[in-house]
């Protein structure tokens, strides 16, 4: 429509233009050229239209593609970040045989758990203690209580709120590991860390 | 019926019994009863021979002499539901006793049915030897983390019916009510289970980790280990509301595995307040605590799981032996201990009621399994066989006529 419309306009800007020639100059014998009605295509028309519409909703959905992946590898990252914290604070401490003392190649693993307490002020955790199969079931409850609360003391005295920490002992009633030699023995002597509350959505530390 | 000491004991030379055919119903069942409860009391020597039928009239004694039996055990099922028994001495050629023993209604082979044979076992091994029998007990276990009973000779083997992980049964001393450790993910309470009515109360959980439970002989007090840092024992009133109070002061060290002396005056336990683990002796309320095994000069020091005996002179205990740990036993007085196994694991003793029998968790018939050991004659049998990890069992007291 807006076509149409738009031709009959150029023809009467041409016929104006003619006769104020012909007052100021000789007059020129010109005839305006009949203003030639060119047949409308709209077919032509509509797909020109949808074209530039595809174009710009292509262009969008690039654009918004591209911002998307951006987003979505940050997400990512972000993602296996998180889970990569996660697992970190996860990572048990291992103890000797019948001992409840941290021992000295263990405390780098604790001191990389202290970060997420501080970066989620509402992070609250259960540690377990758990021990091998080789001593008394009842007093393995006992050890593993004393395992658990041994860890406690040492985050408590780096700063940690007590309060958000939970102690219980499954002595050696959850084995990581079902057999009995020596490297189930000592990957069953440990503690294990669980988050059970303010975790969710999970904040890292600030490199 | 009184009580007549009729025929000498003595623990060398067993006194050979013979168990006649039972008359009446399940009369079979009744003989093999009562002829493996005396053969399992370790104290008489079962003859074997053919029952032949229930005898009638007067007893042919010279017959009964010539199997070695010196005393005769005749009984017979009752029309009216009760077994009756009679025990004779060959060697006087009379009755030493008589005896009855209500079945009250209940239906062959139910756990009260048997229980009422077991009596009378128990009554005839009295009758004899003057020590009466064992065979009227149960024991309380933890198979694959889930309570078990059986009866003391192995059969009528029952789940308690508790659910999730329990561990560390305890008998009350009516035989009523066991207490036990209940395990969860948020940590471990006790709770006490009724088996008459099925039902289980939580009755103590200071937070964390509450284990290991144990009755005073009175029945009025329940001794258990709890704690924040280290673990401490703690009584409280199984059947009140009252608050838990701490007996032990082990400064942050791990307690556990209480055990009454018989007069419940004090209680045996285990603390690794020395860096390891050994068995202490305590005053009640936590006074005058000692350390009980002390060794010197052992390699790898690794006491547990004390019971003291009923009769109040000895404590049963594990203790490391090279790679085992294994069963032994102190005299409370002399502290002389002697070494009850050898042979695999062998740990966690707990005491018969007649001071003289010990069940115990061993390897060595591959998984572990519950054993009952004779400390005196040294003889043992196992008691389970089931699949399934089997392990700190509890002797119960004697189930007394309900």
């Amino acid at each position: 429509m807006h076509a149409r419309i738009r031709s009959f306009a150029l023809a009467a800007v041409a016929l104006s233009a003619v006769a104020s020639t012909a007052c100021k100059k000789k007059p020129v014998v010109a005839l305006a050229p009949v203003p030639v009605v060119v047949p409308f295509n709209k077919d032509s028309a509509d797909a020109a239209d949808a074209a530039r519409r595809a174009a710009a909703a292509a262009k969008a959905a690039a654009d918004k593609a591209a911002a998307d992946k951006v987003a979505a590898d940050l997400a990512a990252k972000n993602a296996a970040a998180v889970a990569a914290a996660r697992a970190a604070f996860a990572t048990p401490v291992y103890f000797d045989y019948d001992m409840s003392n941290i021992r000295d190649d263990q405390k780098a693993t604790l001191e990389a758990k202290i970060p997420l307490f501080q970066s989620n002020p509402d992070l609250r955790i259960r540690i377990s203690g758990n021990t091998d199969n080789r001593g008394s079931d009842e007093y393995n409850l006992a050890l593993g209580q004393r395992r658990a609360a041994e860890v406690k003391r040492y985050l408590v005295a780096r700063g940690i709120d007590e309060a958000r920490i939970d102690v219980v002992s499954f002595g050696e009633e959850r084995p990581a590991v079902a057999a009995d030699n020596e490297d189930a023995w000592a990957r069953n002597r440990r503690d294990e860390f669980e988050i059970i509350a303010g975790g969710n959505p999970l904040k890292l530390p600030n490199p | 019926m009184g009580v007549r000491i009729g025929i000498s004991y003595d623990p060398v030379t067993r006194i050979g019994v013979f168990v006649t055919a039972v008359a009446g119903a399940s009369g079979d069942s009744v003989r093999a009863m009562i002829s493996r409860d005396l053969d399992f009391g370790d104290r008489v020597t079962v003859v074997s021979a053919e029952a032949g039928p229930p005898p009638s009239g007067a007893l042919n004694y010279e017959l009964y002499a010539k199997l070695s039996a010196r005393a005769i055990v005749q009984a017979s099922v009752t029309p009216q539901g009760s077994l009756h028994v009679a025990v004779h001495d060959v060697v006087a050629r009379r009755v030493l006793n008589v005896g009855d023993f209500a079945f009250a209604n209940a239906a062959p082979f139910s756990t009260a049915w048997r229980m009422a044979v077991h009596r009378a076992s128990d009554e005839i091994e009295r009758w004899i030897t003057t020590t009466r029998g064992i065979a009227a007990t149960r024991i309380a276990f933890v198979r694959d983390q889930r309570l078990w009973i059986v009866d003391s000779d192995g059969a009528n083997l029952q789940p308690v019916g508790v659910g999730g992980v329990a561990l560390s049964p305890a008998w009350h001393p009516t035989g009523r009510y066991l207490a036990y450790a209940q395990m969860a993910d948020d940590g471990t309470h006790i709770a006490v289970r009724d088996l008459v009515a099925g039902q289980s109360q939580r009755v103590a959980d200071l937070g964390g980790t509450n284990i290991t439970p144990a009755f005073s002989p009175d029945g009025r007090t329940l001794v258990f280990s709890a704690g924040d840092d280290g673990t401490d024992l703690y009584a409280v009133s199984p059947f009140g509301n009252d608050v838990p109070r701490r007996v032990t002061v082990g400064r942050g060290s791990p307690t556990s595995s209480p055990s009454f002396s018989p007069d419940g005056r004090k209680i045996a336990f285990i603390s690794g307040r020395l860096g390891h683990p050994e068995v202490y002796i305590t005053d009640a309320d936590g006074t005058n605590t000692e350390l009980l095994t002390e060794t010197p000069g052992v390699d790898q020091p690794y006491r547990s799981s004390p019971d003291w005996s009923p009769d109040g002179r000895n404590v049963a205990f594990s203790s490391q032996e090279g790679a085992n740990l294994q069963v032994m036993v102190i005299n409370v007085r002399d502290r002389r201990i002697r070494q009850l196994t050898g042979d695999a694991r062998n740990e966690d003793p707990s005491w018969a009621p007649d001071g003289r029998h010990l069940v115990f968790t061993s390897t060595r018939s591959g998984a572990k399994q519950l054993w009952v050991l004779d400390t005196e004659s040294g003889r043992s049998r196992q008691l389970t066989r089931g699949a399934g990890i089997t392990r700190m069992a509890a002797w119960s007291p004697r189930m007394e006529q309900p």
